[in-house]
């Protein structure tokens, strides 16, 4: 990098004692490049072994690569904690305008610690970083209303991103979710929860500085090459035009689509919440990430009569994504686009994560049907399949937590079935909840190994779309799996969409590395994402993960997927071959 | 003829930003220190986007308020900027009503857009374009 990119520089926040200071880490970004690959350094120096998630010593890393701010796309920041709901490994990114924000402020990563005595909110402008009282703004009921009044009293208008929890974070909803800009998120493993438990409220950051290149001339060159690949590109035009939510259909009809708690994977009202559907009768509006052109971010704008004032309607903008639409849509048997958007907004408002929120209430549902819990433990709300005013309850419910119950499902699937029963039934992958993908053995495979129990780790659902009619082999989804995760280290250290990843291939990456004065190979990055991921599995294997206890879900060997009924042996070897190699690598490292 | 940017339909506009990307790499490096545009939300990003880029005004209030001749009419409206006269004085940034002059923070000086164009190219869903200016006042 240039030898005035200011990437290095991280800033140190304590809300302990309200102080913040910057230090130079050269040493970690010119190792580890950014992103995910400096995070997981920085999170294993800041956050003492066995430290709890929602104690003052768990801390919060913001990181952005060398990439945000030079090229399009690269519109992600990682974010790393210790995640209280899984008590292991938490990373989650998020888009909108905050890479560029930290990136142009003049910062590579940002570390957050202690706790805040009073609800605080923390600005950054540049240099000077500001506690502002939050006290005021504590128990409102809605992050549209904090994100309002922030919006209002800080400066940097159209040059910062905002981030704010909601009433789950506060209340320490383990998978409480982290708003950023509205409509995005870092959604996964419960950030908001960390940042409720360090009375932080919301974090501001402004930036408009400029990122110094060593080559502008290739600079320019290479640019415009990205950018025309990203224009003409059919891959991101599935994005642009319907969005993530036009996977609804295909999985529908590929059988894959995870309905009413993973009982089914074809749902009959499937056309009622696709795409298409959302598109036709209630797309308002397309945005976009700050330096990304494909504007995948759609907003429904939900028309509501008031029951009592004659033509008085409220519009409320709802965004929608494939993820929740499965979670809170096709897992709960949602039948109308309108319950679904009502059960979206209402975990906007609130701030949870919409997936791990969804596959709670599917739980639930399940459990309540088959007598497990009753009306005491769910204080009269009857959660029943496609009836979203019972959901919409439930999930007021899950946030005020207001009996042992609901206490229980505020920390999580997992937890609430160990303590209730219906284990066979609960959906979580290492204690995160399951991504909306019954696609076949590659998909379950990753989420159990995953690093993040993610869907996105790897996109074991892509491998088996890919190979729908073909035998699969052990040895083959475990490659997949281990080689797609590092490469995707190297893309989330930069730090890129993973929407991006057909474009940036491993030889533009090596290109785009050059205007930057680096000269990386494309064997020299795939080992550093080696590395990377073997951190972060050194980290969890630490912080007490144990690949022996990782359970598939009775439930995913009970519903047909595409290639038929999935086979306990076939996933047992691959998790055992899978550890295997693992394992003897880390040895090694 | 001479060219100006203008604002041809603002509800088209994602908010990408890639318009002041461009503007800031006509410089050479990345970022958005140098950029003569902003784009912000509304109030919200579901309301949409303001697009804030130079007009053009045939008689500059920017230039007007320049004590030192830094900043003179340019041909076909707008303003033209010798850096060499300026003294960061900040009159052009208050006299511009629709906020139109930019501060380079890097360089303590205004930014002031020279209807280059650049970003045009980089709009993938046509809200801004060059047109030609009318002779007509």
């Amino acid at each position: 990098m240039h030898r005035r990119d200011p990437l290095p520089r991280v800033l140190y926040i304590d809300l302990s004692s309200k102080r913040f200071w910057v230090e130079d880490r050269r040493d970690l970004f010119e190792e580890y490049i950014g992103g995910t690959g400096v995070a997981i350094n920085l999170l294993r120096e800041e956050v003492p072994r066995g430290a709890d998630p929602l104690g003052p010593d768990n801390a919060i890393v913001f990181a952005v690569g060398p990439f945000n701010g030079l090229y399009p796309m690269a519109s992600k920041t990682v974010a790393m904690f210790k995640s209280p709901l899984t008590g292991n490994l938490g990373e989650s990114h998020a888009g909108g305008r905050s890479a560029i924000a930290i990136r142009l402020a003049g910062y590579g990563a940002i570390v957050i610690k202690g706790a805040s005595d009073i609800p605080v909110w923390v600005s950054i402008y540049g240099n000077k970083v500001y506690f502002r009282d939050a006290r005021a703004l504590w128990g409102m009921r809605s992050t549209h209303t904090v994100g309002r009044i922030i919006r209002e009293v800080e400066g940097g208008h159209g040059f910062r991103t905002i981030m704010r929890i909601g009433r789950a974070g506060e209340k320490l909803v383990r998978y409480a979710c982290v708003v950023v800009d509205t409509f995005r998120h870092f959604g996964r493993l419960g950030l908001g929860a960390v940042f409720g438990s360090k009375k932080l409220k919301a974090l501001v950051v402004v930036g408009r500085g400029s990122v110094p290149v060593v080559d502008k001339a290739a600079y320019r060159r290479v640019y415009n090459k990205i950018y025309k690949e990203i224009i003409g590109t059919p891959a991101t035009k599935k994005y642009h035009e319907l969005g993530t939510a036009q996977n609804v259909l295909p999985l529908n009809e590929l059988g894959a689509l995870p309905t009413m708690n993973l009982r089914k994977t074809k749902f009959e009202y499937a056309e009622e919440v696709s795409g298409e559907r959302l598109a036709e009768r209630y797309l308002g509006r397309r945005v976009s990430c700050a330096h990304c052109p494909v504007a995948c971010i759609h907003l429904a704008a939900l028309r509501e009569p008031y029951e009592h004032e004659p033509y008085f309607y409220k519009t409320t903008f709802v965004s929608y994504d494939y993820e929740p639409i499965y979670a809170l849509g096709t897992m709960l048997g949602i039948r109308s686009a309108e319950g679904l958007l009502m059960l979206l907004d209402a975990v906007e408002v609130y701030g949870l994560d919409a997936m791990s929120a969804g596959v709670a209430l599917a739980w639930m549902t399940e459990a309540f049907e088959r007598g497990v819990i009753g009306e005491r433990e769910t204080m009269g709300v009857k959660p029943r399949w496609g009836d979203y005013e019972e959901y919409l309850r439930a999930i007021e419910m899950i946030v005020e937590q207001p009996n042992e119950f609901y206490a229980a499902l505020a920390r999580g699937t997992e937890y609430a079935a160990r303590e209730y029963g219906g284990e066979e039934f609960a959906l979580t992958y290492g204690g995160n909840e399951m991504p909306g993908y019954h696609t076949g053995p590659a998909a379950h495979i990753g989420f159990a190994v995953g690093s993040r129990h993610s869907h996105l780790d790897a996109a074991g659902y892509s491998y088996d779309e890919k190979n729908v009619g073909r035998e699969l082999k052990v040895e083959e989804v475990v490659d997949y799996l281990i080689r797609e995760e590092r490469w995707r280290q190297i893309l989330t250290s930069l730090v890129l969409c993973l929407f991006a990843r057909g474009i940036y291939k491993p030889d533009l990456v090596v290109e785009a590395f050059k205007p930057l004065g680096e000269e990386r190979s494309e064997d020299e990055l795939r080992e550093l994402g080696r590395r990377i991921h073997l951190l972060k599995l050194r980290y969890k294997l630490d912080e007490g993960f144990d690949f022996s206890k990782l359970r598939f879900p009775k439930r995913i060997f009970e519903t047909p997927t595409p290639y038929g009924m999935l086979k306990p042996e076939f996933m047992e070897e691959a998790l055992k071959l899978y550890r295997a190699r693992v394992e003897e690598e880390l040895k090694a490292l | 003829m001479a060219k100006r940017l203008s604002v041809i339909d603002v509800e088209l506009c994602v908010g990408c930003m890639m318009c002041v990307f461009a503007c800031s790499r006509r410089f050479g490096d990345g970022g958005v220190a140098k950029s003569a545009i902003r784009v912000a939300s509304i109030g919200g990003i579901e309301r949409g986007f303001r697009v804030i880029v130079c007009r053009a005004c045939p008689d500059p209030p920017c230039a007007a308020s320049c004590p030192t001749g830094a900043l003179r009419p340019r041909k076909g409206g707008g303003a033209l900027m010798d850096p060499k006269k300026c003294v960061s004085c900040g009159n052009c940034v208050r006299a511009c009503p629709i906020g139109a002059v930019m501060w380079d923070e890097e360089s303590n000086k205004p930014i002031i857009c020279v209807h280059c164009g650049l970003c045009a190219q980089y709009c993938p869903y046509g809200v801004i374009e060059l047109e030609e200016v009318r002779a007509s006042a």
